[in-house]
């Protein structure tokens, strides 16, 4: 479904991505683990387009992500819960959900409302709240059914995890599966490794913006090398 | 010793004037609002806007077709219809090919184009003012009589009619439309809306043609108004509107709205007390005072810091 090919990524001078190869299929969770700045995120960014790789090709359903404009790529069935969440802190609940559905048909949008608020009730609470007022775990409800609102086939989530409860955190994995068994392929990026690699068919360890490890979720979680460095011994 | 009518007379004058500016604010605050950039072609706008209208007026009663709500219609909509193409390519040719770099070089680029226009006008139109037919003579009188009393022209009453109308369309606009919300949330983070797939190129023009659209209602107002244009005046209008939109909190409309209106009436106390030349002195005083203890704006909200 997805696939990077020897994707490079720059930000100036400094190259954050070196030849990065891996793949996503249809209907898979596969997990991207790294420590802080070794470009996780810079590689889930470079895939929308924004920053856009240097070298290398990125295909998603068979065609070409590279050099297409961001607005272009996401509207491809594809969605992003990204790094820090950014929900439109002024906008409400429910204007934040509508921009998530921005090309959906009136009818649709209402529907779709739905589906979110029934998965996470909470925000029904607060729909008409401003995002900015919501808290923690709530504003990376709001992310997530803000992305859920385009119908996406490859939902992307960037450290979903991070600054949550552990009971928010089992909450929003346990959705995570949920969506997979809706048919959406997942593709996520953690440093909360063992959760990640427990929910994961695959997993992909990025290390200084290249790959240097893949394997099934269990392998990894069995490797002596992840337990070491990114699971605490 | 002036009566209570004078200041009340100087409160509808000012609050008049101040409905123009906020029209022409709008502009600039909701295009800083989106790419934090002043467009200094903005003023340029306005005041090709109202050559249009000064043209269209002057065709029609050549060719006889001189009914008034025939000239107001036609001055209206050629004039909101060229500064709308207008603020679309200026957009399109001197500040999208710019954009992703730094923040200064849109920023001259702006300053090229007010020059260009600015030319453009004084070749094809020559350097002299021209003088728009007054279309709607005559006043009302609130009080005894015009001497004590409060005279409000019926420009006047149009200016406010219009603006109200059009501050209100705007309002219902951004506040329940589809494409309202989207320039909301690229106002707010512009990343994240192109991240939800918003062609965020075509938002951001949306907002110059909106603002180009308000300048060009405000130029006819005004021309109507005053009687006379001439090329240097989108000079003058865009700082005093930027002064506005600066002294609501650039970035705000209903600070634009406010601002406008609170420079309008600053100087027409202004020049009732100090004549009429320090007018712009007490306005752009009051810009300097506001920048010192407030320099948000009144309206305007502090930069947060994004998580």
């Amino acid at each position: 479904m997805l696939r990077f090919d020897n994707v490079s990524t720059c930000y100036g001078k400094i190259q954050a991505l070196h030849g990065v190869s891996l793949e996503v299929r249809e209907g898979e969770i596969v997990t991207l683990i790294g420590a802080n700045g070794a470009g996780k995120s810079t590689l889930l960014m470079t895939l929308c387009g924004t920053p856009r790789a240097s070298a290398g090709s990125i295909r998603y359903r068979g065609e070409e992500l590279v050099g297409q404009d961001t607005g272009a790529i996401m509207r491809k069935g594809i969605a992003v819960v990204p790094e820090g969440r950014r929900i439109f802190a002024r906008l409400t609940v429910e204007e934040n959900l509508a921009m998530g559905g921005f090309f959906a048909g009136r009818g649709e949008v209402e529907e779709r409302l739905e589906r979110v608020l029934e998965l996470f009730p909470r925000l029904r609470e607060r729909y008409a709240q401003r995002g900015g007022t919501l808290s923690g775990g709530e504003q990376q409800m709001l992310a997530i059914g803000r992305a859920l609102m385009s119908r996406p086939r490859l939902l992307l989530l960037d450290e979903p995890s991070l600054g949550l409860a552990p009971l928010i955190i089992q909450r929003i994995f346990a959705i995570i599966e949920q969506l997979r068994e809706k048919g959406v392929t997942v593709f996520l990026v953690e440093q909360n490794a063992n959760q990640a690699l427990k929910l994961a068919d695959r997993g992909y360890v990025l290390e200084n913006g290249r790959i240097v490890m893949q394997g099934t979720g269990e392998e990894l979680l069995g490797d002596a090398r992840v337990c070491e460095a990114y699971l605490g011994g | 010793m002036p009566d209570l009518y004078h200041y009340l007379q100087q409160l509808v004058n000012g609050l008049t004037v101040g409905s123009t500016y906020a029209l022409i604010a709008i502009g600039y605050t909701m295009v800083y609002g989106i790419i934090g950039m002043i467009n200094f072609a903005h003023g340029e706008v306005y005041m090709i806007a109202s050559y249009v209208a000064f043209i269209v007026i002057a065709g029609l009663s050549m060719l006889g077709l001189d009914q008034l709500p025939l000239l107001m219609a036609g001055a209206f909509a050629a004039s909101i219809v060229v500064a709308s193409a207008y603020g679309y390519s200026i957009e399109r040719i001197a500040y999208r090919p710019l954009r992703g770099g730094n923040r200064l070089i849109p920023l001259i680029s702006a300053i090229g184009m007010s020059i260009f226009l600015q030319n453009e006008v004084l070749l094809s139109q020559g350097s002299r003012d021209k003088a728009i037919p007054s279309l709607l003579p005559g006043n009302l009188v609130i009080g005894e009589s015009a001497m004590h009393g409060v005279v409000i022209s019926w420009i006047q009453m149009l200016i406010f009619a219009v603006t109200l109308l059009v501050m209100l369309g705007l309002h219902l606009f951004i506040s329940r439309s589809r494409l309202g919300r989207a320039c909301r949330a690229c106002a707010e983070d512009l990343k994240m809306a192109g991240l939800l797939g918003i062609d965020t190129h075509r938002i951001i023009a949306l907002t110059f043609v909106i603002g180009a659209a308000l300048a060009a209602v405000a130029a006819v107002l005004l021309g109507l108004q005053y009687g006379v244009i001439n090329p240097q005046q989108g000079f003058l209008a865009g700082i005093k509107a930027f002064t506005a939109a600066v002294l609501g909190g650039i970035g705000s409309i209903p600070g634009a709205m406010l601002g406008g209106l609170l420079l309008g009436v600053a100087e027409a106390f202004g020049a009732d007390l100090f004549g009429d030349p320090y007018k712009d002195v007490v306005a752009f005083g009051l810009l300097i005072l506001v920048l010192l203890f407030r320099p948000t704006g009144i309206l305007g909200r502090p930069e947060v810091e994004k998580v």
